[in-house]
């Protein structure tokens, strides 16, 4: 038995329905318990009594729009989060992704771009970098500004290092970070192959071609329908027998996509193409 | 109402008129051995889902749900994200993201920051479940060293469901229990061995 909706569920239709219509961003599919959480944190920090209120300022006010889309999103993450994910891609990824002389990786929901250094300096480790374009995509201009200075807060790096080295890392981590703006900023030359862009997975379409896709922990914030779209983007982008990466709690099992895609590491949550 | 000695009676007494969905049981100091005493107490086929939440070191693959699952006459899961509740199983929130129920009573995961330092956190859990199941729900909150639990117990309490504090007295650690008595007024404050008189009681005010 599904009950009448309340009065702030009610609110938060309007508001995303508003969001979308007036500045494109479509939150219409993400999943409602931790949007809403968001919403009152974003409420409360922008002294709004209500949700109606809080779409009243953001309909009238961008300013207050682009302040409400720091709080939607969500950028909580960490280099070499869950170090199993990196040493399986560095193992079981790598063998294949060496064969090709020239490579496109996808780092979709790049967020601040912990994944995306991270995943640079496996590549540059694994002698990849130089021949390789990452393309590092997120719908948060805040979030993509930050992920190109790629200054992290040096309180973090105890734990960076830690997980850099359960992934397999063969150096020292201190090597690819000075510190400077009052946290760690890494090498530049990690990112010079890298393509920051704006790009929603829930709008808009498949840009290239790729070899190797990474979308971890974007996906558990949309519903069904929404995942099953960004799966299709994914399938679409990736080359015959390309490799997709997802968080370690995620799952394709739900989608339509449950068939098209093997799984090559399946704790990591690797998987592989299904050849045509 | 105060009572180790309350009796069978008393207990449903206080569950009448009542239309029961779920049940979330969270704890953290404790909880394991707890959960331990507590959830064998529940019957193969028991009419209800069981939620269930402890605080786990955030980067270990947790082993509560496969270690439950050898114990008791039900099967035991970890959540998944997306995944339906299912009535008759007892599912357990992984480690390192937030567990939360949907309005289409199915669970969802995420990477919010932790709140009472906890990832996944009793109060997000209990919060979102509140938001689901309404007065169908019934809260637990059992032995734990910290706050988590008393304000998710509160949002139950405030959206009609039932709540349910472990005695602090009789909990291995009484802060979790003492707070969450302090913020939400539960309707009982059972030690854990009426509490597992309680819950077997609980379906038969499905609703």
């Amino acid at each position: 038995m599904t009950k009448p909706p309340s009065d702030i569920d009610i609110e938060l239709r309007m508001l995303v329905e508003a969001v979308y219509l007036k500045y494109n961003y479509d939150f219409r599919d993400y999943t409602g318990a931790s949007q809403k959480r968001r919403v009152v944190v974003a409420m409360r920090a922008m002294e709004c009594e209500t949700v109606s209120s809080l779409q009243a300022r953001v309909m009238h006010d961008p300013a207050a729009f682009a302040q409400l889309l720091q709080f939607l999103t969500i950028p909580v993450t960490e280099m070499f989060r869950d170090p199993d994910y990196y040493l399986a891609i560095r193992r079981q990824v790598v063998p294949f992704l060496e064969t090709y002389p020239s490579l496109k990786i996808w780092v979709a929901g790049c967020s601040t771009g912990e994944e995306v250094y991270s995943l640079a300096i496996l590549l540059q480790e694994e002698g990849l970098l130089e021949r390789t374009l990452i393309y590092a995509t997120d719908i948060n201009p805040a979030s993509l500004d930050a992920a190109r200075r790629g200054v992290m807060p040096l309180d973090r790096m105890r734990l960076f290092t830690e997980n850099y080295q359960k992934a397999g890392g063969t150096r020292a981590f201190s090597d690819y970070y000075t510190a400077a703006y009052g946290g760690a900023l890494f090498d530049r030359s990690l990112v010079e192959n890298v393509t920051f862009a704006d790009h929603s997975l829930a709008t808009d379409s498949v840009f290239a071609e790729t070899h190797f896709i990474s979308c971890r922990n974007v996906m558990i914030y949309f519903n069904r329908r929404l995942q099953n779209r960004v799966l299709g983007l994914f399938h679409e982008s990736l080359c015959h027998r390309g490799f997709l990466g997802l968080g370690s709690k995620e799952s394709i099992d739900f989608s339509t996509y449950a068939q098209r895609f093997e799984p090559l590491a399946r704790r990591e949550r690797l998987f592989r193409k299904v050849g045509a | 109402m105060t009572a180790s000695t309350i009796t069978d009676r008393a207990l449903q007494a206080s569950l009448q008129g009542r239309r029961i969905e779920a049940v979330v049981i969270g704890g953290s100091a404790g909880g394991v051995d707890a959960l331990l005493q507590l959830l064998p107490a529940l019957p193969a086929g028991y009419d209800l889902p069981v939620v269930c939440m402890l605080h786990l070191p955030p980067d270990r693959e947790s082993r509560l749900a496969e270690l439950f699952d050898e114990r008791l006459p039900l099967p035991v899961r970890e959540a998944t994200d997306k995944g339906d509740i299912e009535a008759g199983t007892v599912y357990f929130a992984g480690p390192g993201y937030h567990l939360s129920v949907e309005q289409d009573r199915t669970f969802s995961l995420s990477c919010e920051p932790p709140v009472h330092y906890a990832r996944p956190a009793i109060d997000v859990l209990m919060a979102s479940s509140a938001d689901a199941w309404g007065p169908g729900l019934v809260g637990i909150l059992l032995t734990g060293a910290n706050h988590d639990g008393a304000d998710g117990m509160a949002q139950i309490r405030a959206r009609g469901g039932f709540t349910v504090v472990q005695d602090p007295a009789d909990a291995q650690v009484g802060v979790m229990p003492m707070e969450a008595i302090r913020r939400c007024n539960p309707h009982l404050v059972l030690p854990l061995a009426r509490i597992g008189a309680l819950l077997p009681m609980l379906e038969n005010y499905k609703s």
